[in-house]
């Protein structure tokens, strides 16, 4: 069953109230519920004349930015813009430092064990592809690759393209109907041809949050590599790759409050030395000759070409905002918003919701279909009320098969969400409705 | 409800919606075409039986929106009696209409004049084409003798593929 919200008891269990070291946390106040955490600061989602305000709740799509982020991409274009480790003078300098920062702060944020276990990407498609292609030169014929029936396209397609290559074969963790892993399969599919466990954290449809470590420590017995796809968990709720035990983690910047065309793949240096670069080019070079080049130290043998870098050097203004307010308190504050859009969603009736019913299984995001209505129109209605939100199959295909519908409608929460956004989510459904029943 | 809402959910909208016409399948079709949304999962099954040129039967079956399954519904409506070429210039002119061109006078297209209101919403003009670019598929097929392929509305020019239909030819 979903929380109730409002209920305080419910929001600050004593073990949440207690302050770790490092960690700020807040006893979450219904009010601090009702009005978002520090929604003031992002630009987008403020009123302003002559435009009516925007509940955006399609998150997990793409984060909105804070001011301290669009500020620090204009910092870097107005005083720093250069290229990085290219040029000796003191404004390349600069910007090769805000680059190197930004490795060292995700490094930290995801407790990695090594700051060179960082390669910057373009997102989490970009590091995935470099994964899968990276691979390639260490599998055979028959070996075979671990994914779950909720991935995301990310976290298919490049594997089929690489079983393809070689010859592999995909097996699939099934999910319950209760849109979790089922764990009781687990041992049927890892064997001794198992090479990769790739697996998403937190599902952009279900909203389902796995239990990764279980499952990595699992494939781990095989001798499997494994991979988690953390796009919907980063930012949401805190990651500790040394925790989970996973050879590699990948997220997108973007949807963590940081800029577009920014990701990372975070792993042990060594576990990233085995992996062939997917791209050639300049930055990735130790030596080059007419016929031949080897490549330079890793990371950055995996960072071809001029990167992002405006985005990087933005991207700790995003990490600053999430350290200040405190990664448990998003994430209390999240499950709150969810367990009362969860609560309302089902006083509707007629609505059919996907994934864990409890909000504390479950990420931020609530995909849901209406009887009556499709989440076409429904976008529809609802974009004209104001509301954002996600009307489709979300990058995930085969699971919508599996779930028997070709599209669901998805409202995502991120730490700005409030309470009106969830009122003006349930009011716009029932407009629809409205239109429908005429 | 006021506004823009009211130009694209129009009663006769939601009436198709409701009560698609042609919806079910036919007995022993001619020719089956389908296509789809694949970014939004919208997909149209199309039958035909012809009398010579004539589309003697028609069945839509489509999975979607109440856009592409009212399109779809006024498609049937229109198509079932006319000559396979007065099905394939129809559905040109409903493609251009879409485009931006204004409903041409001369043209009856019944109820399917009340989608205009859906120009107004781009996204959503997909939904309105699908049917009828599925329609222009199998109209090419049947004339190149070839069995349809599945049409896949990703990545195609708004508005859908260019078809090379000899709208003049008549039977
Ligand atoms: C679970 C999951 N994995 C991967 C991705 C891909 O992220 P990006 O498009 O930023 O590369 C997404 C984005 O929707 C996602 O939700």
């Amino acid at each position: 069953m979903s929380h109730r919200v409002g209920n305080e008891q419910s929001l600050a269990s004593p073990a949440a109230a207690a302050t770790s070291a490092g960690v700020r946390t807040a006893v979450l106040s219904p009010a601090t519920v009702r009005d978002g955490l520090a929604r003031e600061r992002f630009p987008l989602l403020q009123p302003a004349a002559g435009r009516p305000p925007r509940h955006y709740l399609d998150t997990a799509a793409t984060s909105q930015k804070p001011a301290s982020v669009l500020a620090a991409l204009d910092d870097f274009y107005r005083y720093r813009n250069a290229n990085v480790h290219r040029s000796l003078d003191s404004l390349a300098a600069s910007a090769t430092a805000a680059y190197e920062e930004c490795r060292r702060r995700v490094a930290a944020w995801v407790n990695a064990p090594a700051v060179a276990g960082v390669v910057i990407t373009r997102g989490a498609t970009s590091a995935l592809n470099l994964v899968a292609r990276g691979l390639e030169h260490l599998l055979a014929p028959g070996d075979e690759i671990l994914l779950t029936e909720m991935e995301h396209h990310a976290n298919l397609v490049p594997w089929q393209m690489l079983a393809r290559r070689r010859g592999l074969s995909l097996r699939f963790l099934t999910i319950t109907d209760a849109g979790e892993l089922d764990l009781a399969q687990l041992p049927h599919l890892l064997g001794a041809r198992t090479r990769v466990v790739s697996l998403v954290h937190t599902s952009n449809v279900l909203g389902t949050i796995n239990p990764v470590a279980e499952i990595v420590a699992a494939a781990r017995r095989f001798g499997a590599m494994t991979v988690i796809d953390a796009a919907q968990a980063a930012g949401h709720q805190a990651l500790d790759l040394q925790a989970l035990g996973a050879d590699a983690l990948v997220f997108s910047a973007h949807k963590t409050y940081g800029p577009l065309g920014l990701g990372f793949l975070v792993a042990r240096p060594d576990w990233l030395a085995q992996l062939e670069p997917l791209e050639g080019g300049g930055e990735m070079i130790a030596w080059v000759d007419w016929q031949q080049a080897t490549w330079a130290e890793v990371p950055h043998r995996f960072e071809a070409g001029t990167p992002n870098i405006a985005a990087a050097a933005a991207f700790p203004a995003a990490l600053d905002l999430l350290a200040e307010i405190g990664q448990d308190t998003i994430r209390r504050h999240e499950q709150a918003i969810t367990a009362l859009a969860l609560d309302r969603l089902q006083a509707l009736g007629g609505i059919t919701v996907y994934g864990p019913p409890a909000a504390d299984r479950r990420g931020g995001l609530v995909a849901f279909a209406d009887a009556v209505v499709h989440p076409h129109d429904l976008s529809t209605i609802l974009d004209q009320a104001g509301v954002s939100v996600r009307a489709g199959h979300h990058c995930a295909q085969p699971l919508h098969r599996r779930l028997g519908v070709p599209a669901t409608t998805r409202a995502s929460f991120g730490l700005y969400t409030n309470t009106d956004d969830i009122d003006a989510l349930i009011a716009g459904i029932r407009e629809a409705r409205k239109v429908f029943d005429r | 409800m006021t506004g823009p809402l009211d130009t694209l959910y129009r009663e006769v909208v939601l009436e198709h919606h409701r009560h698609p016409r042609g919806n079910r399948p036919l007995a022993d079709p001619h020719i089956e075409a389908s296509g789809q949304n694949p970014s939004c999962g919208d997909d149209v099954v199309l039958q035909m039986r012809f009398e010579g040129d004539r589309i003697a039967a028609v069945g839509v079956l489509t999975h979607g929106c109440a856009i592409s399954t009212s399109s779809g519904s006024m498609m049937a409506e229109l198509i079932e009696g006319r000559t396979v070429g007065e099905a394939a210039a129809l559905a040109e002119r409903f493609r251009e209409v879409m485009q931006g061109k204004t409903f041409p006078a001369e043209v009856d297209l019944g109820d399917l004049s009340v989608l205009e209101g859906v120009k107004q919403f781009p996204v959503r003009i997909k939904c309105a084409l699908l049917p009828w670019l599925t329609l222009l598929d199998a109209i090419l097929a049947r004339r190149q003798g070839r069995p349809p392929q599945p049409l896949d509305t990703e990545g195609l020019p708004a508005g859908g593929p260019p078809m090379q239909v000899d709208l003049k030819e008549r039977s």
